[in-house]
């Protein structure tokens, strides 16, 4: 599961990698155009939208791929870096910036690739940049409250605006659209061409045919989570599902043995769980099968995962969505915790069960009734499934 | 100079969008270009003037924040990458030259100072913005970051709203 980093790619090498990507970053800004302050301001005078093209392009296909990638469950959006939104600092900055890209020409990354290859203004530009973080470090305390207020986290758009993700990228996808139409026909006004608004040429059917696919296959594509958890709603999808059962008489007996095959993920609250623990269990929930780092301990060879809440319906629900996402080696406990609690933890042989016992089990749960709860009482939790890595600390 | 033409914009920006999923799926960030200035920047201060950074606020907590040189940075070693690829995109398509670009009425002067000072304003913003196009705009927008997507509405909205007063440099 990605980001490849911290683990697969080690701090050193994601710097090798970052000298990659950055001579591919160069190679295609400089291959688009983007050394060229003329041609980046054309978008502000309407005689070139190269800029908007290149850089809406590449917003929407960004924006699928993550999307795609985490509904395979490939990436841990909770992994990757989210610029934060700080509602002054964001817009006022940017403002600064729209100024600076009109009186400069040229933005930071673009003013490198002209640099590159021998532009004089974009190397002064550079130079003005480095002056104006200066002059943001020297004047910081002047400007530290506003940088730092309405802090609101690591919030996504489609949550601001109260809409699906899906539905803004099929959104976001369709506003392209329309932009790149309707700018090339500013373009041909302002340089003076005449052509027709619509052309019907192959090149121009197949992006629009493009664009479209896009646009609606947004709707395909919903975070992996959001559609996992809603179709386990449907009790007809649980049904068709097999999941393989341990009945509550082996898990006591594993408990009882110390079975170090048997993985025990409790998927009851952390309260309940922090009241009594099945010893060598792990507290879980659903939301680490969607997390790099828990999920892990789901993938360790030789292991029976063994899912336990507190009735067996919640149980298959959530060994589905395991299954679904593509784990193996899970079994539920037949009866939930309330059968193991009632039959085995509280068993007597007065109890009515009893009677369609045979000898060799009712032997067996008069012993477990008393070690397993002396088991439970000298164990201490757990705990929660570790989460030692953090959000990927980016920007600028 | 007889110069390769450039790539169709889409394409550009389709190649550009998958690298950045990459990047994003390989260092867990996105792309970006003011954050190496910025280190740049605080490690010529650190070396030139090492008791005025000591007593800085905006340095002491870029120190507390970062560890390491500020040059062994991602964002350093990527803008090192950029600077390496456009030059040989610029050498192959033979658009390699000393050149101070311009619009057509601009005189050199008024170019020169157009850039330093909008260079000025793009190093503040960025920093107040907490990224730049690269960073905060396109990166935001892959994420879907309501702040980076923002930022983005500023920035174009902005250069369009200021367009008309800089229309000398240009047209």
């Amino acid at each position: 599961m990605g980001p490849l980093v911290p683990d697969v790619i080690s701090t050193n090498m994601n710097l090798i990698f970052a000298l990659i990507i950055g001579v591919l970053f160069g190679t295609i800004l400089e291959k688009a155009g983007f050394s060229s302050s003329r041609k980046l301001v054309g978008l502000f005078y309407g005689y070139d939208f190269t800029v908007l093209r290149v850089f809406f392009t590449a917003g929407v296909t960004g924006m699928f791929g993550i999307i795609v990638l985490d509904h395979f469950g490939f990436l841990d959006v909770n992994l990757i870096y989210i610029n934060p939104t700080f509602v002054g600092a964001s817009i006022v900055g940017g403002l600064i910036m729209g100024m600076g890209f009109v009186v400069g020409g040229y933005c930071p990354g673009t003013s490198v690739c002209a640099a590159a290859i021998g532009k004089i203004d974009a190397m002064y530009f550079i130079l003005g940049i480095v002056g104006g973080i200066l002059i943001f470090a020297e004047g910081y305390p002047l400007w530290e409250g506003f940088y730092k207020a309405n802090n609101l986290g690591y919030i996504r758009i489609f949550d601001t605006l109260g809409m699906s993700q899906s539905f803004f990228a099929f959104l976001l996808t369709v506003i392209a659209m329309v932009a790149f139409w309707g700018t090339s026909i500013i373009q041909k006004k302002v340089n003076g061409i005449h052509e027709p608004i619509f052309k019907f040429t192959p090149y121009h059917l197949s992006l629009t045919a493009i664009g479209a696919f896009i646009a609606v296959s947004a709707f395909f594509v919903p975070p992996q989570k959001e559609t996992l958890l809603a179709k386990v709603e449907d009790e007809k999808f649980v049904a068709q599902y097999e999941v393989e059962q341990m009945d509550i008489d082996e898990f006591a007996y594993r408990i009882m043995d110390r079975d170090k095959k048997m993985q025990i993920f409790d998927f009851r609250s952390f309260e309940e769980y922090k009241e009594m623990s099945i010893p060598n269990s792990i507290s879980f929930s659903v939301n680490n099968f969607f997390e790099k780092e828990p999920n892990r301990l789901l993938n360790i060879q030789g292991r029976t995962n063994v899912f336990i809440a507190n009735s067996e319906i919640e149980e298959k629900k959530i060994a589905v969505i395991a299954q679904e996402m593509g784990y193996e080696n899970i079994e539920i406990l037949s009866g939930g915790i309330a059968q193991f609690q009632a039959e085995i933890l509280e068993f007597s042989q007065e109890k009515p069960v009893a009677n369609d016992l045979n000898r060799a089990t009712l032997k067996f749960r008069t012993k477990a009734a008393v070690e397993i709860p002396e088991m439970i009482k000298n164990n201490k939790p757990a705990g929660k499934v570790e989460k030692k890595l953090k959000r990927v600390v980016g920007g600028c | 100079m007889n110069t390769t033409k450039y790539m169709n914009p889409y394409l550009a920006g389709f190649l550009l969008g998958l690298l950045l999923v990459a990047t994003i799926y390989i260092s867990g960030r996105g792309l970006g270009a003011s954050g190496a200035m910025k280190s740049v920047t605080v490690e010529t201060v650190q070396n030139v003037a090492p008791k005025h950074a000591a007593n800085t606020a905006f340095f002491k907590e870029y120190a507390s924040t970062h560890s390491g040189n500020p040059l062994k940075s991602w964002l350093v070693f990527e803008v090192v990458g950029v600077i390496i690829g456009a030059f040989v995109s610029g050498l192959v398509s033979e658009r390699l030259s000393f050149k101070l670009e311009k619009g057509p009425k601009t005189k050199d002067k008024a170019r020169i100072i157009g850039a330093i000072f909008g260079g000025l304003l793009f190093g503040f913003g960025s920093q107040l913005g907490r990224g730049c196009t690269s960073g905060a705009a396109l990166s935001g927008m892959a994420v879907l970051s309501t702040g980076g997507i923002l930022t983005m509405i500023a920035i174009f909205g902005g250069a369009y709203l200021f367009a008309y007063f800089f229309r000398k440099l240009w047209l």
